[in-house]
């Protein structure tokens, strides 16, 4: 039973009124791309034991997307953010980095 | 034998007594007494019989984590199997009967003496499956089924009242023992909002009972008093902290009237609880030895024999020999002296017994033998004696002590279970012989840091004095961890006891040789013994979580309270490695098992989930609908009239339809809004055809697939102008469509122009179908013109009918001339109404799913669900005309590219007719030549859709077959499971390929 603070409406929500969207930060491969990207993009997941950025929905609350960068083993939330971003942006990177110094994204 | 004793008894009311039975013999306790100690004091010391052996059993403790007092509690819609009688508050009318044995507790043919069990070794289940298959199926089968079960399911729904409660606290404690007592004063003093849950009717603990203050009573009663007068600090006793997880979250159970059944109140309450910081003063659990016999009715924990003296009156024999490897097994002695009954003697394991406890025993007159062990247990459904030996040796006996109870102490374990609950590492406590907390890699919370803490004697500080102020400077320690400075410290004076260290002994005597080992028991309620654990090493089982459910140890009802750290001692010895380094299996929550009432709460019944009804639901209600569960919606599957069947219901309202007019509350349908300059942009993305070229007034069929390119979701989608769609779902896709749209907008496309707004519920909606659709709707008035020319198949039209505000769509799911009509949902039902009796000159008739359903497959149309099934593609489905081949890119193009996706095998949607005119079973498969590779019948296509059709009169189906299109004409042979009555392989039956489309193929029914 998790809590991340949605960063829209600045609710400290609980797990039951959010829906998990998987791994974040995929980059969409469409028609035109190569077997491996494509499969890549829609199934390969490093599955990290450690720092995880991961897609999160607000939806019994105001209904939008945002991000959270997460341990997946300790479950210490280093932040929430929009899910208007293609990478973590530089204040969860310092955040995570304060906490965890041998972590440097992917 | 056991009785009760002329006086004492703290937490008994002698003058209150209580009638109930055991086994259906009446016997009486006091109010009071707790299941256990009330058949102890009627002499009723057999309580059960063991799960695998069918060994009598006794009750060895007197609390949470009871291995063998399980009793079928209660009777008829009240019975409830697997109650621990140590936990049950007794009450007049409780009926009580013991579990595994036949045909009684007394007598149980199912024993299984020395010589059998021999052949019930360690994983004796998993080595049934090597043997043949008919020994299985003839021997080991009905054997296993015949031992296992505990006790009885009841066959009743549950009369009861269950609640859930939420509460957000500062501080949650776990336990009112006097570590917990004090952390509640220190947090409560600092103003914090503390929760404290105790799991027995009092507070106190074990504190009275063991001593160590002057007036312990005193002190209690006086910090509960300190305690209710705090408006920030709630007590709740019967409430049990079962469960630690997540980001300090927590489960508690209150059981509330369990001793008063049928009363008004919730039998169980469960608390949910947000707590910033979980403090465990769970105590301690003390652990058996492990010698033979020590399942005997009559061996107990040492703690629990003092515990009935001291709390209930009641004495578990007149002649007790005590077994101990430490100091505090003493207290028990000394306890059973100021009873009046006779310690003949006191076996320590330790050479040398010093300590302050020893000296108050020996003064008291009673005899220490050190370095002894117990050889082995006399008596069969009772102790009658104990064979001594030298605890260094192999068990030769060197004297026989007449007695009739054991008090065996193998020293105490703490109860970390909610430290660890949610991954809070342990580390071992060489002087104690026990794992406990390791503070440096508690549980974290969301912040990274720990928010469990463990303290008293859950932490390892068994000694009263210790316990206090551990517990002081602990709950200090998480004031200050929550920001608040805690008050100035004031603690009770506690009696300096001096206890000598204890001597770890895992096996008694040390070296037991294999006979003597298999009367060890470990784990009391699976029959698990020394001997098990160690053939499990021996055939390679390493890990401890290997061992465990190998042998069953720990895996009982109590979860191995007992059981885990002998076992694991075993284990380590067998490996010749250290303890620490075997490990501990997971502690999982609950802690001692809850009720399936309280995790269901108030949710059953009418309330169990929320019901979504259209405007039109009271009007089918009333009219006989018979429902059909869609979603959370429940639609009229038909309306049966009178006596009518189900069948002859919809076969009624077919042809009522496909002849005059029909109605269908079509108001479950999603309705989704796209709107904004990008619209269009999306709909093309979103649909596998072209959305964007509608034009404003038009409708268009399109199909949804996801990113795998799997289909998901069809529908109708009207242009209402430009920048706006109108999307409409299937009745199940609305809410995880809209959630679809918005993904794709907020996390890829975010700088796309566009809205959406789920407005399923703002409209009714209504079909009204069949060659007189036309002209009901303009015998109502409408200045719409509702002509083919006005209003062509596939175009929508807004305006006023007979005096509501309309929107029109000329779109059909039945192949009938047939309308969609909207109207804002306040008028659904008005209009309903109105139409109905607009229509009653042409016989209107309103028609249910099934109704529907059978009307698009006359029409070879398909259904998400039936069709599809997440597998399925629209190129299976022979909508390859509604893919478009100009666009770049739509949500699940890329996936059909991949080669499984265009493999020519897969299987592809045709026609089925059967040669006899019957119905095809549901999920029929056709059988093709030769087996696959396990046995079974190769397919070559199966039936997604599968009715009977009266306008047809005869059975029609869908299906996906291999090569179907190609085929047509060719006979299939389908499978049933419909044996004949003589006997014999299921039937099967033929059919024919045809086109899907069985009805108007042309489609000149609907183009009127
Ligand atoms: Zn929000």
């Amino acid at each position: 039973m998790l809590i991340f603070t949605c960063p829209y409406c600045g609710i400290a929500a609980e797990e039951t009124e959010l829906t998990p969207g998987g791994e974040a930060h995929l980059k969409r491969y469409g028609p035109g791309s190569s077997d491996d990207d494509f499969e890549e993009y829609l199934f390969l997941r490093p599955n990290a034991k450690g720092v995880h950025f991961e897609r999160w929905r607000h939806s019994h609350g105001c209904g939008k997307w945002f991000l959270a960068a997460r341990d997946t083993a300790t479950l210490e939330v280093f932040g929430t953010y929009s899910a208007q971003t293609t990478e973590p942006p530089a204040e969860i990177v310092t955040a995570i980095r304060a906490k965890r110094p041998d972590w440097s994204p992917a | 034998m056991s009785s009760r004793l002329p006086q004492g008894g703290r937490l008994i009311d002698r003058s209150t007594r209580m009638a109930f039975t055991f086994n259906g013999t009446p016997m009486t306790g006091f109010r009071g007494d707790t299941l256990a100690s009330a058949l102890l004091a009627n002499g009723q010391r057999l309580m059960g019989r063991s799960f695998k052996y069918h060994r009598p059993r006794g009750v060895v403790t007197s609390g949470a984590e009871e291995p063998n007092a399980l009793v079928n509690l209660g009777r008829g819609d009240r019975l409830e199997p697997n109650q621990r009688a140590t936990t049950t508050p007794l009450f007049d009318g409780l009926t009580a009967r013991s579990q595994n044995h036949w045909p009684s507790l007394e007598y149980d043919i199912g024993e299984v003496n020395v010589a059998l069990s021999r052949f019930l070794p360690a994983g004796f289940y998993y080595k049934t499956f090597i043997h043949p298959r008919v020994a299985w199926k003839h021997v080991f089968e009905p054997f296993i089924r015949q031992s296992a079960g505990l006790g009885k399911a009841p066959k009743k729904p549950d009369p009861d009242r269950y609640e859930h409660f939420y509460a957000h606290v500062d501080v949650v404690i776990a336990g009112a023992g006097m570590a917990g007592l004090q952390a509640a004063l220190v947090a409560g003093r600092a103003g914090l909002n503390v929760l404290l849950c105790e799991q027995e009717g009092h507070a106190g603990g074990r504190l009275p009972v063991d001593g160590g203050m002057a007036d312990a009573d005193g002190w209690i009663e006086g910090t509960v008093a300190a305690l209710a007068a705090m408006p920030n600090v709630t007590m709740r006793l019967n409430t049990q902290v079962s469960g630690v997880y997540d980001h300090g979250y927590v489960l508690a159970y209150e059981r509330i009237a369990d001793d008063a059944p049928g009363s008004d109140a919730p039998r169980h309450r469960l608390w949910r609880i947000r707590a910033r910081h979980v403090i465990a003063a769970t105590g301690a659990l003390e652990r058996p030895l492990s010698f033979a016999g020590n399942d005997k009715p009559g061996v107990m924990l040492a703690s629990a024999l003092r515990d009935y003296i001291v709390n209930y009156g009641v004495s578990a024999g007149d002649r007790t020999v005590i077994v101990t490897n430490n100091d505090d097994a003493y207290r028990t002695a000394l306890a059973i002296k100021a009873a009046g009954l006779d310690v003949p003697c006191i076996v320590d394991a330790r050479p040398e017994v010093t300590g302050d406890l020893p000296a108050r025993a020996r003064a008291a007159g009673i005899e220490v033998k050190t370095g002894m062990g117990i050889a082995e247990v006399r008596g069969r459904k009772g102790v009658t004696g104990v064979r001594l030996c030298r605890q260094a040796g192999s068990g030769v006996p060197v004297e026989e002590v007449a007695c009739d109870a054991v008090a065996m102490s193998g020293g105490w374990s703490p109860v970390v279970h909610l430290w660890s609950h949610c991954g809070g590492k342990l580390t071992w406590d060489d002087a104690g012989a026990f794992f406990r907390p390791d503070h440096a890699r508690p549980p974290t919370n969301q912040d990274g840091a720990g928010f469990v803490t463990c303290l008293g004697a859950a932490d390892g500080a068994l000694v009263t004095q210790d316990a206090l102020s551990n517990a002081d400077a602990m709950a200090r320690q998480v004031v200050g961890a929550l920001g608040v400075k805690p008050a100035a410290a004031d603690l009770p004076e506690t009696d300096s006891v001096a206890e000598a260290p204890l001597m770890p002994v895992w096996v008694m005597p040390h070296g037991a040789g294999p006979k003597k080992r298999a009367k060890m028991w470990l784990d009391f309620q699976n029959d698990v013994k020394v001997s098990d654990v160690q053939l499990a090493a021996q055939e390679g089982f390493e890990s401890v979580e290997h061992t465990k459910r190998y042998t069953t140890l720990g895996m009982a009802t109590d979860q191995g309270k007992l059981s885990n750290i002998n076992g694991l001692a075993i284990l380590a010895e067998a490996r010749g490695a250290a303890i620490p380094d075997v490990g501990t299996t997971t502690f999982r929550p609950p802690y001692t098992p809850i009720s399936m009432g309280a995790i269901a709460g108030e949710a059953r019944g009418e309330i169990f989930q929320p019901l979504r009804r259209t405007p039109i639901h009271d009007w089918h209600a009333g009219r006989g609908a018979y429902w059909e569960p869609v979603g959370y919606w429940r639609r009229p599957y038909c309306f049966p009239q009178e006596d009518e069947s189900h069948a002859d219901a919809v076969a009624r309202e077919i042809d009522a339809t496909r002849n005059g007019v029909g109605l269908l509350d079509a108001s479950t349908l999603g309705k989704i809004i796209v709107k904004g300059p990008d619209a269009g942009r999306f709909m093309d993305m979103l649909y596998t055809n072209m959305m964007s070229s509608l034009k404003p007034g038009r409708c268009r069929y399109g199909l949804m697939c996801n990113e795998n390119g799997f289909l998901m979701d069809d529908g109708v989608v009207a242009r209402l102008n430009d920048d706006t769609f109108l999307v409409h779902t299937t009745t199940g896709g609305a809410d995880h469509v809209h959630a679809h749209m918005e993904d794709w907008l907020q996390c890829e496309w975010w700088d796309w122009q566009v809205f959406t707004a789920n407005v399923t519920e703002a409209w009714a909606q209504i079909a009204v179908v069949g060659p007189k659709a036309r002209t009901v709707l303009e015998k109502l008035g409408t200045g719409i013109d509702l002509s083919a020319e006005g209003l062509p198949f596939m175009a929508w039209a807004e305006g006023r009918i007979g005096g509501f505000d309309a929107r029109v769509f000329r779109i059909s799911f039945s192949g009938e001339l047939s309308f969609e009509v909207a109207v804002p949902a306040s008028q659904g039902l008005a209009f309903w109404e109105a139409l109905m009796e607009a229509g009653g000159e042409f016989g209107i008739t309103p028609y249910g799913t099934e109704a529907l359903h059978v009307m698009r497959a006359e029409k070879g149309f398909i259904m998400i669900g039936d069709e599809t099934d997440g597998t399925v593609i629209p190129q299976d489905l022979g909508l390859d005309w509604a893919i478009s081949k100009k666009k770049d890119d739509y949500l699940g193009k890329r996936a059909h590219e991949r080669s499984h996706m265009t493999d020519p095998e897969r299987w592809k949607l045709v026609g089925l007719e059967t040669v006899d005119g019957s119905v095809l079973p549901d999920g029929s498969y056709a059988i093709a030549e030769g087996e696959n590779a396990n046995g079974q019948r190769n397919t070559q296509g199966r039936v997604t859709s599968t009715y009977y059709s009266p306008t047809l009169g005869k059975g029609i189906a869908m299906g996906l077959v291999l090569n179907g299109p190609d085929r047509m004409g060719e006979v299939l042979t389908f499978n049933t499971t419909e044996v004949p009555e003589r006997g014999g392989p299921p039937k099967t039956i033929e059919a024919q390929i045809v086109s899907p489309v069985f009805y108007d193929p042309e489609g000149e029914k609907q183009n009127v």
